[in-house]
């Protein structure tokens, strides 16, 4: 036999007890601060030093020092590629937060939206030369009228929240020109997301919650006795919080028109039933659209996101300007309010970015890959739900979820683990949490959505980890979760610390004072 | 001097015509750490059950409800430095306003001891 | 589907665990007349050449920044930014994360929030940051309705320089409210607000540099905001200006709002864009959005933590201070980078050329026949005056392949005194050719 004698040892091999590390392991480091490694004299840009003669600044020239750190590039790419290590993502593991929808990013979509036609057109520039965008517009409220089978949609909204704040505006608006603006009242199931009392409140309306059924739906009964002349809307999510669909959701409709008030529905969970169920024939009169959850445009960390908002015809003549009208010459946009419409709500058109991907993602799927997502999102839910329900508790009795399972945390009675620490505990298992706490009608709510992006394979080492950790739970191991996480970047945080006495920027070291020599 | 209790949790210590107001040991525990203290303004009128203060704890903001009638005559300025002081001593130095009482009868609707006892069982 | 693992094979198995006869069994709770009773009439899935085509052919039919010369801006500027950005905020970790609730597993995206709070701090020479909101124009109502909730005052006094659209979004969001006061439209920098301040006044909007490109002095607006106990909310739609410009905080300023876009982020025909917002420590209670803040972890190591939260909608719903939730993270983290690619250094010498360019695009308009420049002070955009409506010279250039600026009229229908005002800008991209191209252009169009 031949032998290579410079052959590294493969076994274990005396490794001491360990240091503790100041710089982070080996591939997850302890990254400083750019104003730590930066200086205020390097740059990664290469710009000509121009000097001006006869500034027309007016005297306001900075005195203040700016003191921003550069980099170079390859410290930029550096330090960025380091802190991105530190993150968990979509693409680097599962992500079941209820609510959010964290399904697969299409890298065309990040393609398409880059092109100069899309990416390097000013909101400002002549209309006759952005004809293509538009059509795009027009192209994208086409798919979400048909998928909600809808009479208008209003693109412009930023997010969900700015939607539902705009098709709440647009429910004044409406009933403002109808001389009945002393409705004041929004009726908001307890189950509701927190942007929907919010976004009452914020338009001045009175937030009058409806409580949920031992079921976790919303009882036609309770939504009857809480109407009157002075109800504005009822603002409710379907399916809702719980992940279920409400059944009575068509009987609400009614009784909410029949008492003269509208029906806003929050589409966050609109995933569940894209292609299956078009919110219109339920009777809602608007209903904004997550792009970045139902039609795969990225969370990015917290946004951008984009929030359409489809209108019925009672409300279409509300929406907001900037929208886009065919016209005999072509397309045009129309900017200025005509008539009860109620203005702007934004400076420009919305968010092309979020447009684009979301139209590139809608005809990747087509009508129907939709559908099927939309089945494989609820098919993915009752399958953990089948797995998990006997190790975990169900709130809500047995009969099928639509795109989330949700637990309680009555199986963690008398273990000393908390819905908390168990998610933390799933840390070190290499899953996302799912979402906690919410919703708030579910004692230690566990709200799992892992969306039709995950295989079958995924969502059996998922509930195999989820079940050994219940079984260790019970078994008494408590601290394997109230230490949890301990292979995470970081251990626990203290955020009361954070709360009590905030430090929300950086500040450059004072200067230490000299000791007397 | 007798002390009070809501059925929310508050505390009125009374003192002559004047009440102290705080949240109970139990409300304190149940609320975890307190980061953040909103008081009310000197010389508020407040109503029997109108909101006087806001207690935050990191994930929790929790509004004072005023126990009885009357205009609010301090506050307890330590708190904005050192919200903590709720949960280490909320009877004594972790009050949260003072309030001249209208009316001495609306104390007669309020818990005593054995019965907010009771209610915290 | 390419983007759906389950083979029929696997769904029938997971329905077997399920123990359902079929999908549809699963969507029992839905009303029979509104499960898939409909044709939808949408097309079928599509490969991703065809989807590409499909889309190119859309893109194609726009006029994009780089085919001809480019003087538009208006509240949105076309500036370089670095390959490298791009690059890093596609990196799937950036890319692909949520928002940062779990700290452990997002020191990523916390540590760069709390970069980009700090450098939004610095330029704007305030306190603290947020962690940003949709854009300049949605922060700027914010910006108002935090304000009346800090000085319990409701007047608020829009100056004839705001944009008009931020001017817009302020009157939506504040519908058939008595108590907003906008003046009239300012083109020749008239300082115009320090009439209208009094006892009730919340708080006074300047932009600067304004609308029309002039400069508008905040120290006597602050003065005067301050002398009467109302706020003064500054608004900055062109961020690379402070890079030559005092700092508004260094003038007094309460609240600074700006747009960020031109900073890392591409024109995207409107957004997304990132809002940027800053004030004084002692207002952070009332500011809206996230914020993210320094803390420790349980072995003592420096980490990072939204906090401040119970001002948000999650934690006080009906209470809260707004009802924002998404907001810009992934144009955050671009801005951040391309500030940190930047530096004190770049970002100056990145400001002068802005300001030397538009410099040289004035000086050339100046000797345009026909052509009235009413700026004494700008930054990097003007306001010209031409001998008639402006709409159909824009339309002309545009024909001839030059993107001459902005009408004020798409803007100010009805206001007849600008119907011939031209707004214009110039950045670093702006060449000389560019310029000379778009004065013989004007010479002609204007004959």
């Amino acid at each position: 036999m031949s032998m290579n004698n410079q052959g590294r040892p493969s076994g274990i091999g005396n490794v001491g007890s360990g240091f503790a590390s100041t710089s982070g392991s080996a591939l997850l480091p302890n990254e400083p601060l750019l104003f730590e490694i930066g200086d205020t004299e390097h740059s990664g840009v290469d710009l000509p030093d121009v000097t001006i003669s006869g500034s027309r600044l007016g005297g306001f020239e900075r005195k203040m020092p700016l003191d921003l750190a550069g980099l170079t590039e390859p410290e930029a790419m550096r330090h960025y590629v380091r802190l991105s290590r530190l993150n968990h993502s979509i693409d680097s593991g599962m992500y079941p937060l209820g609510s959010c929808t964290m399904k697969h990013n299409p890298r065309l979509n990040e393609k398409m939206a880059r092109l100069p036609g899309f990416a390097d057109i000013h909101p400002l520039q002549p209309v006759s030369t952005v004809q293509g965008a538009l059509e795009l517009m027009n192209q994208l409220s086409h798919w979400l009228m048909t998928l909600t089978n809808t009479a208008a949609v209003a693109l412009t909204p930023k997010a969900g929240a700015h939607g539902e704040l705009l098709g709440m505006m647009a429910i004044k608006a409406a009933q403002d020109a109808a001389g009945q603006s002393h409705r004041n009242i929004v009726l908001v199931p307890e189950s509701a997301h927190g942007t929907n009392p919010a976004t009452a409140a914020f338009l001045g309306y009175t937030v009058k919650p409806i409580p949920a059924r031992d079921d976790g739906t919303v009882d036609v009964q309770a939504v009857k006795d809480a109407l009157s002349p002075d109800v504005a809307a009822i603002m409710l999510t379907n399916p809702n919080t719980c992940g279920l669909f409400e059944p009575q959701v068509i009987e609400i409709a009614e009784a909410v028109h029949q008492a003269g008030a509208f029906f806003y529905c929050d589409g966050a969970n609109f995933n569940a039933i894209m292609g299956v169920v078009r919110p219109g024939d339920l009777g809602i009169d608007a209903m904004h659209i997550n792009l970045h959850k139902t039609f795969s445009t990225p969370h990015g960390g917290g946004g951008p996101g984009a929030g359409p908002v489809v209108l019925s015809a009672a409300l279409a003549p509300f929406a907001p300007v900037p929208f886009v009208r065919k016209t005999a010459d072509g397309l045009e946009l129309v900017e200025h309010a005509e008539g009860e419409a109620l203005g702007r709500i934004t400076a420009f058109q919305g968010q092309m970015g979020m447009y684009v991907r979301a139209l590139t993602y809608m005809l990747s799927h087509g009508g129907d890959g939709l559908a099927q997502a939309a089945e494989d999102a609820v098919l993915n839910a009752n399958y953990i739900k089948a797995r998990l329900q006997h190790a975990f508790s169900v709130p809500f009795g047995d009969y099928p979820t639509m795109h989330e399972a949700l637990f309680d945390d009555s199986f963690l009675a008398g273990t000393g683990v908390t819905t908390l620490d168990f998610a933390k505990a799933l840390i070190d298992e290499g899953f996302h949490p799912m979402t906690m706490y919410f919703p708030l009608v579910v004692h230690g709510a566990m709200l799992i959505e892992p969306t039709e992006s995950e295989s079958k394979q995924t969502l059996d080492r998922f509930c195999d980890v989820m079940e050994e950790l219940a079984i260790d739970a019970k078994a008494g191991n408590k601290d394997r979760f109230t230490a949890a996480p301990l292979k995470a970047p970081r251990r626990r945080l203290d955020e009361t610390r954070a709360a009590r006495s905030p430090i929300l920027k950086w500040e450059r070291p004072d200067a230490l004072p000299k000791a007397a020599e | 001097m007798t002390t009070k209790y809501t059925p929310d949790h508050e505390y009125i210590r009374v003192e002559g015509s004047t009440g102290i107001v705080g949240i109970t040991q139990y409300a304190q525990e149940q609320l975890g750490d307190i980061v953040f203290v909103e008081l009310p303004a000197i010389g508020k009128v407040l109503k029997k059950g109108d909101e006087a203060a806001v207690v935050e704890s990191v994930k929790a903001a929790s509004e004072i409800y005023a126990p009885v009638a009357g205009t609010v005559t301090e506050v307890n300025e330590a708190l904005g430095g050192e919200p903590g002081l709720i949960n280490q001593a909320p009877d004594s130095t972790g009050w949260i306003y003072k309030i001249a009482i209208a009316d001495t009868a609306e104390l007669d609707a309020l818990l005593d001891d054995a019965a907010y006892a009771d209610l915290t069982k | 589907m390419r983007y759906l693992p389950h083979s029929d094979a696997e769904r029938a198995e997971m329905l077997g665990v399920i123990g359902a006869t079929s999908v549809e069994a699963l969507f029992s709770a839905v009303p029979t007349r509104a499960l898939k009773t409909f044709d939808l009439g949408l097309p079928a899935h599509s490969p991703e050449f065809l989807v590409e085509a499909h889309m190119r052919a859309l893109s194609a039919k726009n006029h994009s920044g780089g085919d001809g010369p480019f003087f538009v801006g208006a509240g949105a500027y076309r500036h370089h930014v670095p390959a490298s950005v791009d690059h890093l905020i596609q990196r799937s970790e950036w890319l692909t994360a949520y928002t940062p609730y779990q700290p452990e597993i997002s020191q990523g995206t916390l540590q760069m929030l709390f970069e980009f709070q700090t450098q939004v701090a610095k330029l704007t020479g305030m306190d603290v940051a947020n962690a940003s909101l949709y854009d300049g124009s949605t922060g700027t109502a914010e910006a108002v309705l935090m304000a009346r909730r800090l000085t319990r005052r409701n007047k608020i006094v829009l100056s004839g320089g705001l944009h008009p659209h931020y001017r817009d979004v302020v009157k939506a969001y504040l519908k058939d409210d008595a108590d907003l006061e906008c003046l009239s439209a300012s083109p020749e920098g008239q300082g115009d607000i320090l009439d209208h301040i009094d006892e009730q006044t919340a708080a006074i909007v300047i932009q600067t540099p304004d609308f029309y490109g002039h400069l508008r002095n905040l120290k006597t607006a602050a003065d005067a905001a301050h002398a009467k106990g109302a706020l003064l909310i500054v608004v900055i739609t062109e961020i690379v200006s402070l890079g030559l410009l005092e700092a508004p905080g260094a003038y007094g300023a309460d609240i600074v709002v700006a747009e960020g876009q031109s900073i890392g982020n591409a024109l995207n025909f409107g957004g997304p864009y990132l809002g940027l917002m800053a004030t004084r420590k002692e207002f952070i209670r009332q500011m809206p959005g996230r914020v993210c803040g320094e803390t420790v972890d349980a072995d003592g190591q420096r980490g990072f933590v939204l906090t401040l939260s119970t001002r948000e909608q999650h934690i006080r719903r009906e209470k809260a201070t707004s009802n924002i939730c998404t907001n810009s993270g992934l144009c955050a983290l671009a801005f951040s980078i391309h500030m940190a690619l930047l530096g004190e250094a770049g970002f100056t010498r990145l400001a002068r050329l802005n300001h030397e360019r538009a410099s040289a695009l004035a000086d050339a308009l100046g000797k345009v026949a026909g052509v009235e420049l009413l700026n004494k002070t700008f930054f990097n955009e003007m306001t010209i005056r031409v001998g008639k409506p402006a709409a159909g010279v824009i339309e002309a250039l545009a024909q001839r392949g030059i993107l001459g600026g902005v009408p004020v009229s798409r803007l100010e229908p009805d206001d007849p005194d600008v119907t011939n005002l031209i707004v214009l800008a110039a950045t670093e991209l702006t060449t000389d050719a560019d310029i000379a191209a778009l004065c013989a252009a004007l010479s002609e169009e204007l004959q």
